[in-house]
């Protein structure tokens, strides 16, 4: 084998399954899908994989609170398999309801004293729209800091809040766990709506651990492979189009060139 | 029991933003009560009063509250809040679902609490108000704002809550219905007190029947012929025979309406590429020679009525499982909604009794398909919202899926000795005699009296029942597969067994709680709930799979060769009817239909008028407005397919006119689709109308892309009282121009569905909806590179109009803005739009049109202010280049609707060669694109008015 493998979560709700490994299969990656029950019976599974993925959806309905109930599984049945993937090198990625787990199971930002969890937009409505997201340091790893990738966002519950807010903050930002924000069409973040769909504090849209191997955000990048997906498409206010796929390339490129590594001895 | 239970109440911490809690205050505001302060919302949850208090606690912290944002309260069994007058709690009618109770009741076990298996938590919602308003006008006005009392209750906080006991369980023994010695009187009250909705041409039929068999029905036997007999699912009034009277004369007489106008134009045409029609719960065409594209669309009208919420909820859940049991399973990957409600501007006080501000119901109504088809992960693309009187105690829903099916399992057949098995959902009380309700009128005590006919979905059961089936159908676990929808088992199991033979024993049927008579067993319409056959030598694997994905499984009996349907109640033999009275001993009476020639006096058009004051109130007109507030609200770009959106453009305010969605990521083919519906023409011109429609979708789906000759249609009938021969005329009417216009455009109807008892009584007046037919299109876009969207892309690049333009403006949205006397409908020309749709096809395949919109409400001013909404820049127009007669005035040529036209953004240097696709058709460049943002419109070279992209869509947007 020399493409970096996949482990991604399903789970009664999960619904954006089919977009988020094709996006990994396109980037390079060989993609297994495996259900939670399957993975409480055997977390050791968890040990084959570089990746571990969480996609977006309404895990059993969101009940008690976006992506609350199978966080709680994940803490208790995955928590240790998850830390010792981490601490061999390898990744944890999610996306929207993903990323909603990643937080509610403690995963992210993982910083001693902070807290955060993701609550409902101040429109207290779904919003799917598209989204530009400045490259933050969490993500400087994958992506040049500073730059834009277009994604579309679709969530109810995504305004990141944090307890104690103004010390949380300085903690996150010295820690370079800030990892997209959302911004305004001069790339500038932005709390504004509808640029920024949801209110979040900050306009942060993704975080990351402070090893920038645990990353989750709401938007959708794996929405964005082609110009084919552009609003515009390709007119230029969106972008070229695929800048998706880049990320999901450069989020693998460590274990890609370690596998063509092992492969050339 | 135990007095009381624990409650856990969460509210957000003071000061933080409860979204919630503003919209109550709006709400109660709206309602004339004055509010000083603010209202806050609380979530509370119900626990048994077994539990210990630390378990309380834990579960209080560790799993309902969000430690960041919320505060927990704590009250002990029989205790109830501080304040309690300032609070009004809302919650749960006993029997109604409550999903996210049941969620919490799993994951308790998470934390290690377990409960009993007949208890559960239940959740409700408080609102606390932080004045001292009248707690009596609170519970009074708060309880019809923030309540739904069809299927909650709203009380002062002062009164303790305790959580729902079980329900009694109810001996239910075999009852017989004396039938056999009945008179015509005695037939109908029978009918009448079982809610039966049969007539007494009906019961005869069956009395006469059980003479034959020489003895007494039992209810289950009524109440099994009652649902197959429905109009819901026999469409007795559109496939029986019908006498057509024009102006008095007879016109036509038919034995099958259907059969002789909709169904007939597919027979002629019967192309290869049509794979399954009419004949399953959703037509099939070809996408590719290995994968099909399965299409229905619903209407669920009265639940929606009284329960906006889960009424569009479930409708859209009840479509999603058509797709999904069509075939051996197709798996769904978009979704479509269309909305008619009546206008914004009625006063509360001017409604009927009973009804709901429509306001009210649109919110509800999109909060339903959002909530659902959301949570299902199926992108909603496509749809509209339409505003008119006429819908104002009537509101129609239509709900649509699409899936993708390999070819291979299209076809499907019940094996005798396979297992019948239902997977999902349990069986409750919900639903009872939903078929047969939504085959009546609506009247002002149907508030009240038909809760039970309403659902609440529970779309996660729904996608584990998805998510399993796929995986089943992929290893051929399978022969038969079948929905439970209107009718429930009964209508799935007679069904799947209609050529066989059916055998069940109700008592295995897992229920939602105890008490349930057998008869409500058998005709429920619980939600979530699908049937199979399955051989027993995979019934184990089948089980086991279900297990994985803790989808519930039960056996219930299994098919037969018999030719009968036969229930047993633990053990005993409740029901046995030969198959071929259920299905063929419906009689069918002779209906009539009366209709009068429409308008056919030219549209008084007005000669002095704002052309860009009409323009912008077009563009507010609630049939033009933005309903971009509606498609943000859907995840329409779930699966990563939705390749051209339903808003468009860098802004993303430009509608679209059809979507195209790839259901293979890895693939170029898309599918385009479309809708059409003009009530407003049907109501003039019923025959126009419905070819108005279907015109529409079709043209639709070809201005995005879509190949105009692999186009399948479907029909969506929403009338009043066909019983009555006015009514049905109209629809006699559109019958034809349905049969008239798939036939012109060899675009099949594949599907379809009726609603045909679409009225209101208030104090014995009867009201019908307008005559409204839904048209749904679909086309396969071969490679989805050459889809096309509306905005406009470059400036410089020309702008050519393409179809004729006709004066007749009667139905239009400036006939209506102007207050214009009926006058003569626009009608498709059906010889010459066939061809030009080919040749649209044939141009933007060639690769030289860099964007298209079909004209459609507010005809060529508004096409062309729509397609500058979703770019920075704008247009001019020279309208004396539109192609018409010459005498046609300028504000015909800008607000005409005639059908069959598109607008299109063509390359300078690609000109001569979009033209030459057009030889002898109506095609002429009229202006260009310009980097001004402005709409400029001329008239023989002399500027009549320029309106800015600015102005254009703050109109669009003002809504």
């Amino acid at each position: 084998m020399n493409s970096p493998r996949v482990l991604q979560l399903f789970a009664a709700g999960v619904n954006c399954d089919r977009e988020l490994a094709f996006a990994w299969s396109e980037a390079g990656a060989t993609v297994e899908q495996v259900h939670i029950r399957k993975l409480i019976q055997m977390p050791e599974k968890l040990r084959e994989c570089d990746v571990f993925s969480i996609p977006g959806g309404f895990t059993y309905g969101d009940d008690l609170g976006a992506g609350k109930i199978l966080a709680m599984e994940v803490e208790r049945f995955l928590g240790d398999e998850l830390l010792a993937l981490h601490d061999r090198g390898g990744s944890i990625f999610g996306t929207c309801n993903g990323f909603q787990i990643l937080v509610k199971a403690g995963l992210l930002p993982g910083v001693d004293g902070v807290e955060a969890s993701l609550t409902w937009n101040r429109t207290h409505r779904f919003e799917c729209r598209w989204t530009r997201l400045r490259v933050e340091k969490g993500a400087s790893k994958h992506l040049p800091e500073g730059s834009i990738l277009p994604a579309p966002s679709a969530h109810a519950e995504g305004r990141l809040v944090l307890a104690n807010p103004s010390k949380a903050l300085v903690t996150l930002q010295e820690a370079g766990c800030i990892a997209f924000t959302y911004a305004d069409d001069s790339g500038s973040p932005t709390t504004e709506y509808p640029a920024c769909p949801n209110g979040s504090l900050e306009a942060i849209a993704g975080l990351s651990s402070p090893s920038g191997r645990i990353l989750g955000l709401m938007p959708h990048p794996e929405r964005n492979l082609s110009p084919l997906h552009l609003p515009d498409r390709g007119a230029g206010e969106w972008g070229t189009g695929g800048e998706g796929l880049d990320f999901f390339r450069a989020f693998l490129a460590p274990y890609t060139l370690q596998k063509q590594g092992l492969n050339a001895h | 029991m135990a007095n009381g239970a624990w409650r856990i109440e969460l509210e957000l911490e003071e000061g933080r933003h409860d979204p919630v809690g503003l919209a109550a205050r709006d709400a109660l505001r709206e309602r004339g009560m004055e509010l000083a302060s603010d209202i806050r919302s609380i979530r509370g949850f119900l626990l048994p009063s077994h539990l210990d208090e630390e378990a309380v606690l834990r579960a209080a912290h560790k799993l309902f509250s969000d430690s960041v944002t919320e505060t927990a309260t704590i009250l002990a069994p029989g205790q109830t809040p501080e304040n309690g007058a300032s609070r009004l709690m809302v919650r749960r009618h006993p029997g109604v679902a409550d999903p996210e109770g049941q969620s919490a009741t799993r994951a308790l076990a998470l934390l290690d609490i377990p409960l009993r298996a007949d208890e559960s938590v239940e959740t409700y919602r408080a609102f606390r108000l932080k004045d001292n308003s009248s707690p009596t006008d609170f519970l009074q006005r708060g309880g019809r704002a923030l309540a739904n009392l069809v299927i909650e209750s709203a009380t002062l906080g002062t009164e303790p809550l305790d959580l729902h006991s079980t329900q009694e369980a109810r001996q239910s023994e075999r009852k017989e219905i004396p039938l056999l010695n009945q008179t015509d009187s005695g037939l109908e009250s029978i009918s009448r007190e079982m809610s039966l909705a049969l007539t007494v041409d009906e019961m005869k039929a069956i009395q006469s029947f059980f003479q034959e068999e020489n003895r007494e029905p039992t209810d289950v036997e009524l109440e099994t012929l009652a649902q197959t007999w429905s109009e819901h699912c026999k469409h007795k009034t559109l496939t029986g025979p019908v006498d057509l009277f024009v102006d008095g004369e007879l016109q036509r007489s038919y034995s099958n309406l259907l059969k002789e106008t909709v169904f007939a134009a597919t027979t002629k045409l019967s192309p290869e590429w049509c794979w399954s029609v009419f004949k399953d719960n959703a037509g099939v065409i070809e996408l590719t020679p290995e994968t099909g594209i399965a299409i229905k669309v619903e209407t669920h009208n009265h639940p929606s009525a009284l329960d906006p919420y889960g009424g569009a909820g479930t409708g859209i859940g009840g479509v999603i499982r058509d797709i999904l049991g069509t075939g051996l399973g197709a798996r769904p990957f978009a979704a479509t909604d269309v909305f008619c409600v009546g206008e914004s501007d009625i006063q509360r006080s001017d409604l009927p009794p009973g009804t709901m501000h429509p306001d009210r119901i649109l919110d509800g109504v999109i909060a339903g398909v959002r909530d659902y088809g959301n949570r299902m992960g199926i992108p909603t693309v496509s749809g509209t919202v339409i505003r008119h009187p006429g819908y104002v105690a009537n509101p129609l829903v239509f709900a649509g899926c699409v899936g993708e099916i390999p070819k291979d399992c299209v076809e499907k057949a019940a094996q005798p000795g396979d297992a019948i098995v239902a997977i999902g959902g349990r069986t409750g009380r919900d639903g009872v005699h939903g078929a047969t309700f939504s085959s009546e009128a609506l009247h002002e005590e149907s508030e009240t009296l038909d809760a039970a006919a309403v659902q609440i979905g529970d779309p996660i059961t729904e996608k584990k029942v998805l998510d399993v089936l796929i995986l089943a159908r992929d290893q051929k676990l399978f022969t038969a597969l079948t929905d439970c929808g209107a009718g429930g088992f009964s209508s799935a199991v007679g069904e799947m067994g209609e050529e066989c033979g059916a055998e069940v024993e109700l008592a295995h049927a897992p229920l939602k709680y105890a008490g349930l008579a057998y008869w409500e067993v058998w005709i429920s319409e619980a939600q979530e709930r699908m049937v199979l056959g399955v051989p027993p030598s995979k019934l184990a694997d089948f089980e086991a799979l279900c297990a994985d994905h803790d989808v519930e499984v039960v056996t219930l009996g299994h098919f037969t060769d018999t030719q009968r349907l036969r229930l047993t109640w633990h053990g005993q033999e409740v029901c046995n009817l030969p198959m071929d009275f259920l299905h063929g001993g419906v009689p069918q009476p002779v209906r009539k239909a009366e209709a009068n020639t429409p308008p056919t006096n030219p549209t008084p058009w007005p000669e002095h008028q704002e052309l860009g004051e009409l323009l912008l109130q077009a563009l507010a007109h609630p049939s033009i407005a933005s309903k971009e507030w509606v498609v943000r609200q859907y995840d329409h770009e779930v699966q990563g397919g939705t390749v051209v959106k339903p808003y468009q453009g860098a802004n993303g305010h430009g509608p679209g006119d059809g979507t195209v969605l790839k259901p293979n990521l890895t693939r170029p083919e898309g599918v385009a689709l479309g809708c059409g519906i003009a009530p407003r023409i049907s109501e003039l011109d019923p025959w126009a109308g419905a070819a108005c429609a279907i015109d529409e979708a079709i043209r639709n789906v070809v201005a995005a892309g879509g190949t105009p000759h692999r186009t399948a249609i479907l029909d969506n009938f929403c009338w009043g009282d066909c019983r009555k021969p006015d009514r049905f005329g109209s629809l006699v009417l559109a019958a034809e121009a349905c049969h008239d216009s798939a036939l012109a455009f060899g675009a099949p109807f594949i599907s379809g569905k009726d609603s045909l008892n679409n009225e209101y009584r208030v104090d014995g007046v009867e009201h019908p909806i307008p005559p409204t037919l839904l048209c749904t299109a679909i086309a396969p876009v071969f490679d989805c590179e050459r889809s096309t969207t509306t905005p406009l892309k470059c400036a410089g690049n020309a702008l050519i109009l393409v179809g004729w333009t006709s004066p007749n403006g009667g139905g239009t949205v400036a006939s209506d803005l102007l207050g214009l006397p009926d006058s003569s409908a626009p009608r498709p020309d059906l010889e010459m739009a066939p061809a030009l749709f080919d040749a649209m096809h044939a141009a933007i395949e060639a690769g030289s049109v860099e964007s298209c919109h079909d004209l459609c409400e507010g005809g060529l001013a508004v096409a062309g202010a729509e397609m500058a909404m979703g770019s920075k820049l704008g247009a001019r127009l020279e309208i004396s280049k539109v192609p018409s007669d010459p005498n046609v005035p300028p504000i015909a040529r800008l607000f005409s609707e005639t059908p069959s036209r598109f607008l299109c953004e063509v390359k300078p240097e690609n000109v001569s060669d979009f033209l030459s696709f057009f030889r002898g058709m109506a095609c002429e460049p009229i202006g260009e694109v310009t980097s001004e943002p402005q709409l400029e419109v001329f008239l023989e070279s002399s500027s009549l008015f320029a309106v800015s992209t600015q102005s254009i869509l703050q109109a669009n947007l003002s809504q």
